[in-house]
């Protein structure tokens, strides 16, 4: 929101303090998880204060229970769990999040979670609240090595499952390191 | 009898003596599993006792390859994703970078794009449609409904010098105006193209056979389709009036006036009858944007190095699949930090299990059909 620009007549005019700032978006959001577990909303970032790109970051503990908490209460009622999927951060003290969007029906709305992971860190399966999450994180486990605790089938889905790395890592290099080689087939040389 | 690899975990359960329960593939070559998808069943005679799906064979690791090359580069793997309708793919890649920007993009643009993009719905059903007919064992709907793709793709030809992986968009709009010929053309294709969905209907809706192999079949309630995050024609066949071009709506939609379909049961019938109609809105859609298209430039202007804010934005789109959406992450650099790619047929096809547990073999080609993948989106 472009507030600094330039200060506008109207709230000036009657000469009392200006008007206060916004509230950032999901700012009722964070007050209902805040309420159910305090202390488990660490952050609470937007990009450009787009009302769709709120997000909000948990500490892992609290996730399934803010998760089912969304999900249920009558003024959140997430019920589609759009994606979950991962990032790595190298470099930083927790270096997997782990990103979950989640989508309401009944109030139009989206909503970004977010869990930080040292690495090595399990997180907590979010299959016990949404179903749909069963695959998607087999996805992150395949492609990050992230483990999801409480998870009914954790094994890999899109790579062989004697792949051995986690590709989707920053420290693993575009071409691999030689787990499928294609080698071309030695033509006959004419003569042969 | 042959062992079953250690990648899925079905087991022989415990049986009565003297009957035998069976393991079989049926993939990754199979002319039904439409791409190469892997599904291991465990049978007892004809029911399906267990379902479990390998996929991975079209894993290509886009995902990865985004975070090294630039956001212009990137538009043609996604085509490759769901090539299919490969402009919806293009679509949703542009939008979710420009939401980054923050650009505004012109009205001619807006509704250009979404003309191609319900072109690329009605190819996409198109085909879905005549596959999952002739896997139904219906050969002349498979023809019919070629000769309307045809005429789509030939479209697409046109304006953009390639029928499947059509490289659409551009970032900040289109590359370059579409030419006339592609206007005049779309519009005896709108024309004609609603009698011809009543002769496709005529072969279908109605027909006993038909009837009897989808009505019934892979049923899920809405409230399940929900837990299991499918999106898309299944969710609206199970009753849930939810379209991403309604609800939070992106490109020329906004000023569009369609219909969104619904079925009742959510079966495999009635998700034949969502993907019909919604052939019809999309042909009613592209009528209206023929009728409205406003004159002006098609890309607004796009600095020479694209470099978005750092930051993270979320964007879906309706894909004729489901929720097509990009995930992005931007560290201020020219290349991407983080591509997600949100695939609708992944998502939609994890529900698998569920829709053909305690059913026939032969309803899961009819189940498989009626789920509409694409591997090269479920994979990457």
């Amino acid at each position: 929101m472009a507030d600094e620009a330039q200060p506008d007549g109207k709230e000036e005019g009657a000469g009392s303090a200006p008007a206060a700032a916004p509230a950032p978006p999901a700012q009722d959001l964070r007050e209902l998880v805040e309420r159910e577990r305090p202390g488990a909303v660490l952050e609470q970032t937007a990009y450009k204060d787009m009302a769709d790109e709120a997000t909000l970051v948990l500490r892992a503990e609290a996730l399934v229970a803010a998760a089912t908490l969304l999900r249920d209460h009558p003024s959140a009622r997430f019920r589609l769990l759009s994606d979950l999927t991962a990032a790595h951060w190298p470099g930083e003290e927790r270096p997997f999040h782990v990103v979950y969007h989640l989508y309401s029906f009944d109030h139009n709305r989206r909503l970004r979670l977010k869990v930080k992971l040292r690495d090595g860190e399990e997180a907590p399966s979010v299959t016990g609240v949404w179903s749909g999450a069963n695959w998607m994180e087999r996805e992150a486990y395949d492609l990050f090595g992230v483990r999801f605790k409480g998870h009914p089938d954790l094994r890999r889905i899109l790579l062989p499952e004697d792949w051995g790395s986690h590709p989707l890592r920053k420290d693993y290099p575009l071409e691999g390191r030689g787990e499928r080689v294609y080698t071309k087939p030695k033509r006959k040389e004419f003569g042969e | 009898m042959f062992e079953v690899e250690s990648s899925t975990r079905i087991e022989r359960s415990s049986v009565l003596p003297g009957t035998e329960e069976l393991i079989i593939n049926m993939g990754p070559q199979h002319p039904s599993t439409h791409g190469v998808l892997r599904v291991i069943l465990r049978l007892d005679g004809e029911t399906v006792t267990d379902c479990d799906c390998d996929i991975g064979y079209l894993h290509r690791g886009t995902e990865k390859i985004g975070e090294n090359i630039t956001y212009t580069m990137f538009i043609p793997y996604t085509d490759r994703l769901d090539y299919i309708a490969a402009p919806s793919s293009n679509l949703a890649w542009v939008t979710a970078v420009e939401k980054l920007f923050g650009w505004e993009i012109p009205m001619r643009a807006h509704y250009i794009r979404t003309m191609v993009a319900e072109f690329s719905r009605i190819s996409s059903h198109l085909l879905w449609l005549a596959t999952h007919a002739l896997d139904i064992g219906a050969m002349t709907v498979f023809l019919w409904c070629f000769r309307e793709r045809e005429m789509v793709l030939d479209l697409f030809e046109q304006a953009f010098g390639a029928r499947l992986t059509v490289n659409a968009f551009r970032l900040g709009g289109l590359y370059q105006d579409v030419p006339q010929k592609f206007l005049d053309l779309s519009q005896e294709f709108v024309d004609l193209f609603p009698a011809r969905i009543g002769d496709y209907e005529t072969l279908l809706t109605d027909n006993r056979i038909w009837l009897q192999r989808t009505r019934g079949v892979g049923v899920i309630s809405a409230d399940d389709a929900i837990d299991l995050s499918l999106t898309g024609p299944i969710i609206r066949g199970s009753g849930v009036r939810w379209d991403i071009r309604r609800a939070q709506p992106y490109a020329a939609y906004p000023y569009l006036d369609f219909v969104v379909p619904v079925g009742e049961n959510g079966d495999v019938y009635d998700r034949y009858l969502v993907r019909v109609e919604e052939m019809r809105q999309s042909n009613r859609i592209i009528q209206q944007c023929l009728a409205q298209l406003p004159k002006g430039p098609v890309s607004c202007k796009v600095p020479r190095t694209i470099k978005p804010p750092a930051g993270e934005v979320y964007h879906s789109i309706e894909n004729p699949k489901g929720e097509f959406g990009f995930y992005l992450v931007s560290d201020g650099s020219e290349t991407p930090y983080r591509v997600r790619i949100r695939p609708p047929s992944f998502v939609n096809l994890s529900g698998l299990k569920k829709l053909v547990m305690g059913g026939l073999v032969a309803d899961v080609v009819a189940i498989i059909g009626s789920i509409d993948i694409v591997l090269g989106e479920c994979d990457r």
